[in-house]
């Protein structure tokens, strides 16, 4: 077995250094009826060669996103990773290095954990983030506990525009405490008045901008409501990309944004992993979940960084934790950081722009199909379209022409039948002319 | 002649060791490493909302980002260049091979929501696994969704929860040992339930009788890890399990510890009702320094109908995901979403690849060679070192200060001097049971003579500790890229982000 390096000379002399016989002398503490006596009823050892062939061929029955003209969205996008990011994350140093308690011979990934947590502060607006949590769900549900920690109150507001995921994800992470989520319904046609929602129960408001609509939300005045009643403004971001183009939830009054940032620097992975941002007010930070990278000094005076305010964090507080998480996403963190790198403030904002004008041209196109209309009046790189006939159906159609046409909204609320013939479509800088051609083509044939 | 500490050089840099600042220090405004287009030049549908504020970000060109990161990388210790002896974290080979399955387009440029005939072949990757998990463990379902080992903990303590209070009796106290990794009890506290401690006996195990004291109706659940934190197997752990279900409550097991097992137990023998695997420990889907992980939660009958959403399914000849509360497809009874979208497929890629590389008798080797490998280095050390608890050990030895009593150095100090070594430390300060922890792992990735340095090393700093040498322990590590950080600096005034004011006064 070409991982394990102990010949069966080596084996024997180590068991004589211990002092015993075979091997099963040392796993006497297992009770003799439930030890095996011979390996499980699975298939032998394989070469690489034939593991690689089993795989490939696995992966040879999925369709890539690469392989058809491609606009999904709905929380995870498909943009081009520059061939530097993927080289870097697969260097031995970061990629089987350990979370760094050790910081004098981890300072490559705290120092990395620095900058990411500087860039996703200056991309959301707010003074401080932590080193990243599972994905943008989990951290959503993260940051509806820290508003209940934060308020001391008991109750969160989630707007209807919240992904189904987010929301399923934070209603899960409270429904054994005492805390009461309003998840107000989704309505693609039509605005709440959020702000009349809020009262003195609450403990935050949670709204995500691009929503799953792809609509997009000027977040002052509800920020002021929210302030007003002493309530949290909890922004979500599920295309980060966004953030190029668009005033930052900090500068609208945010209190806690949690986002999905799986845009930069991270391969779709069919849904994980993914990178969970997480950012909020300097007041608050010792209220946040997930590790935290400092800037100190080493005893020579260099400037280095170390893992801090560990005392809110379940290895020393055990039970009174603010959270139970301790891996998170660090290497999907250092590839975002990578990207981020390399494209720059000029870089995300022009890749933001290339996003958003594409995005509106594919809307023009769509709009001028007979029966199509577009629902939004604001969007990114995406935004909802009512079909004249099921939307689920229409992708079906369009599977076997290499075309995959966005996420039928059905998917997301199967249970509501004003959805079924609604599509979210999503474009990116990858989307080629020919992608939107072979689209509107296509749908010309099958509406 | 100048030895190392004396040369002084004019760059900052000593040699290969190349001194590197923050990425925000390199900004030159305009510069981009990436040649993208020209954006369509159309009215926006921004909704008045576009940014003006610039965002901050500095401009590096791609050879300044590529040297950036290489240098930064060399900071670091990792498995592929040392031994890694972190107890309880299993840091053991990361064949390239999982890396290179992963990165196929068949996988990794799949989208979530892509319809489900589209990508069959993924939902048979999941299910293989899910095969694999449940054979290997002998338990008969599995939840793969948890992105890590605290996630898959709360998955299952929220499952025990919902079967519980589906029987109208939720209850209101989890049991745990003090040995227990502090993310078990935050796990609980989480699911609404208060923790009771259960205190080991003398031998390094839960004491049996106080935990049969505190066995009641009013107990959700208990949360072993098995082999424990400190190395051993619970060798009561039916006894055990009889008694935790003789009064209602379900047995939890942390499976962080599985790499000393496999193949030669399954939990499901043990009368274990859930439990979680950390694929980026006993599979080797790698650390990442501090992830992403994967911790799917197997499942005994009585908990399968509460797993998290979604799941992967039969369906006619195909799979499909179901991602909905159903009666009629048995998920109705689902605790809810623990993440977005469906698991870390990433890493479900990696898991397998690691698994049909060793197969059913590569895996029960590894377990066996990770055993061998703990107990050469506790047969090894002992005389020297202070065994906590007599062996054998599983995969992992413990011991403790006792032996650096009156020496002046710390279980810190020994560590850092290790680092000097060559080798990263082992865990220290954990578990809590004992005085100054030191838990060592090695793996069943080491050879002997990888291990017989490393034992040399160990005695010869045991022996300089008990020498007296206590100053030289004080100082270390001196070869490492950075000497001792001051925690205590960064925890009184923390510096989370660089400040662009930061730069302006440096200038």
């Amino acid at each position: 077995m070409r991982y394990l390096p102990h010949t069966p000379a080596d084996r024997q002399a180590m068991l004589a250094a211990i002092g015993v016989k075979n091997i099963d002398d040392l796993f006497a503490d297992v009770p003799s009826q439930v030890l095996l006596d011979a390996p499980l009823d699975l298939p032998m050892h394989a070469g690489e060669m034939v593991v690689e062939r089993a795989l490939t061929a696995m992966a040879g029955r999925n369709m890539p996103m690469g392989s058809a003209a491609s606009f999904l969205g709905a929380g995870a996008y498909r943009h081009h990773v520059p061939a530097a990011v993927d080289h870097l994350i697969q260097r031995s140093e970061f990629l089987t290095a350990y979370t760094p308690y050790q910081p004098e011979v981890s300072q490559g990934t705290l120092h990395y954990l620095f900058e990411f947590q500087t860039q996703v502060a200056m991309l959301t607006g707010m003074d401080v983030a932590n080193a990243s949590m599972y994905d943008g769900a989990s951290a959503c549900a993260e940051a509806v506990l820290m508003a209940h920690r934060v308020t001391k109150r008991d109750k969160a507001i989630l707007c209807g525009g919240l992904h189904p995921h987010y929301r399923e994800a934070a209603e899960t992470a409270v429904q054994f405490i005492q805390f009461e989520i309003d998840a107000r319904p989704a309505d693609p046609d039509a605005f709440e008045d959020m702000a009349a929602l809020i009262d003195g129960e609450t403990a935050c408001i949670v709204i995500q901008t691009p929503d799953l609509f792809g609509r997009l939300h000027d977040l002052r005045a509800l920020a002021e409501a929210a302030h007003d009643k002493g309530a949290l403004l909890v922004v979500v971001v599920t295309e980060v990309v966004s953030l190029g183009a668009l005033t930052s939830p900090g500068e609208m009054g945010a209190d806690i944004v949690v986002a999905e940032g799986q845009s930069i620097g991270n391969a779709l992975n069919f849904g994980g992993p993914y990178l969970g941002l997480f950012a909020t007010r300097q007041k608050y930070v010792r209220q946040m979940p997930g590790r935290l990278c400092g800037e100190t000094v080493d005893e020579a005076g260099r400037r280095g960084y170390v893992l801090t305010l560990s005392t809110r964090e379940q290895h020393i507080r055990r039970e009174k934790a603010t959270s139970n998480i301790c891996t998170n996403s660090g290497l999907c963190a250092l590839a975002f950081c990578i990207h981020l790198s390399l494209l720059g403030e000029t870089g995300l904002r022009q890749l933001a722009q290339i996003n958003h004008g594409r995005a509106v041209a594919l809307a023009d196109h769509l709009a001028d199909l007979d029966g199509v209309e577009v629902l939004n009046d604001s969007f990114f790189n995406e935004f909802t379209v009512r079909l004249p006939r099921p939307a689920a159906e229409v992708v079906e159609d369009l599977v076997p022409r290499g075309i995959l046409a966005g996420v039928p909204l059905s998917r997301l609320y199967p249970d509501n039948p004003a959805m079924a013939d609604l599509l979210l479509v999503a474009t990116t800088e990858t989307n080629t002319d020919e992608d939107v051609a072979a689209l509107i083509n296509a749908l010309r044939e099958v509406l | 002649m100048a030895g190392p500490e004396t040369v002084t050089t004019n760059s900052g840099h000593r040699g290969l060791d190349l001194a590197e600042t923050l990425i925000f220090e390199l900004d030159s405004p305009g510069r981009c490493g990436v040649d993208l287009e020209q954006a369509p030049d159309l009215p926006n549908r921004l909704g008045g909302l576009e940014r003006t504020a610039p965002i901050g970000l500095p401009g590096l060109s791609e050879p300044q980002v590529i040297r950036h990161f290489v240098r930064l990388s060399r900071n670091n210790f990792a498995i592929d260049a040392g031994l890694y002896p972190l107890g309880s974290c299993t840091m053991k080979h990361n064949p390239r091979l999982n890396e290179k399955m992963a990165r196929l387009p068949g996988f990794a440029d799949l989208h979530p929501m892509q319809p489900v005939e589209t990508v069959q072949g993924a939902l048979e990757l999941i299910d293989s696994l899910a095969e694999w998990l449940i054979t290997l463990t002998g338990m008969p379902a599995v939840a793969m969704s948890p992105a890590a080992g605290a996630h898959g903990e709360l998955c299952g303590l929220m499952t025990i929860r919902a079967a519980l209070e589906a029987k109208g009796d939720a209850r209101e106290v989890v049991l745990v040992p003090t040995s227990a990794h502090g993310t078990n009890p935050a796990t609980a506290a989480i699911c609404g339930y208060r923790i009771e401690q259960i205190p080991a006996d003398e031998r390094g195990r839960v004491d049996v009788a106080a935990l049969k004291e505190k066995l009641g109706p009013r107990v959700a659940a208990i949360m072993l890890t098995n082999p424990n934190t400190c190395g051993l197997f619970e060798n009561q752990i039916i006894e055990i399990a009889e008694a935790v279900h003789g009064v209602g409550a379900y047995f939890y097991c942390d499976g962080a510890n599985f790499n000393a097992i496999m193949g030669k137990v399954r939990p499901g023998d043990l009368g274990i009702d859930c439990m979680h695997l950390n694929l980026h420990k006993t599979f080797s889907t790698p650390h990442g320094g501090g992830g992403p992980g994967s911790g799917p939660v197997v499942l005994a009958e009585a908990l399968a109908p509460f797993a998290p959403l979604p799941m992967v399914v039969r369906d006619g000849d195909g799979l499909t995901l179901v991602e909905q509360k159903s009666e009629d497809l048995g998920t109705a009874g689902s605790f809810g979403r623990l993440k977005g979208f469906h698991g870390q497929m990433g890493m479900f890629v990696r898991a397998l690849a690691f698994i049909l590389s060793h197969g059913a008798d590569g895996l029960r080797q590894a377990s066996e060679d990770a055993v061998l490998n703990a107990n050469y280095i506790l047969a090894r050390l002992q005389d020297l070192f202070s065994l906590s608890f007599p062996g054998p050990c599983m995969h992992e030895a413990l011991f403790d200060d006792g032996f650096l009593k009156d020496t002046g150095v710390s279980t810190l100090d020994f560590a850092k001097a290790m680092i000097d070594e060559g080798f990263h430390p082992m865990t220290m300060y954990f578990p809590l049971v004992v005085s100054g922890a030191m838990l060592m792992e090695p793996t069943e990735s080491e050879s002997k003579a990888s291990l017989d340095q490393f034992i040399a090393s160990m005695r010869h700093l045991g022996q300089r500790a008990l020498a007296g040498d206590s100053e030289f322990f004080a100082g270390a590590p001196y070869l490492a890229p950075y000497r001792r950080l001051d925690e205590t600096q960064a925890a009184r005034k923390p510096v989370l982000r660089w400040q662009p004011q930061a730069k302006e006064a440096a200038e």
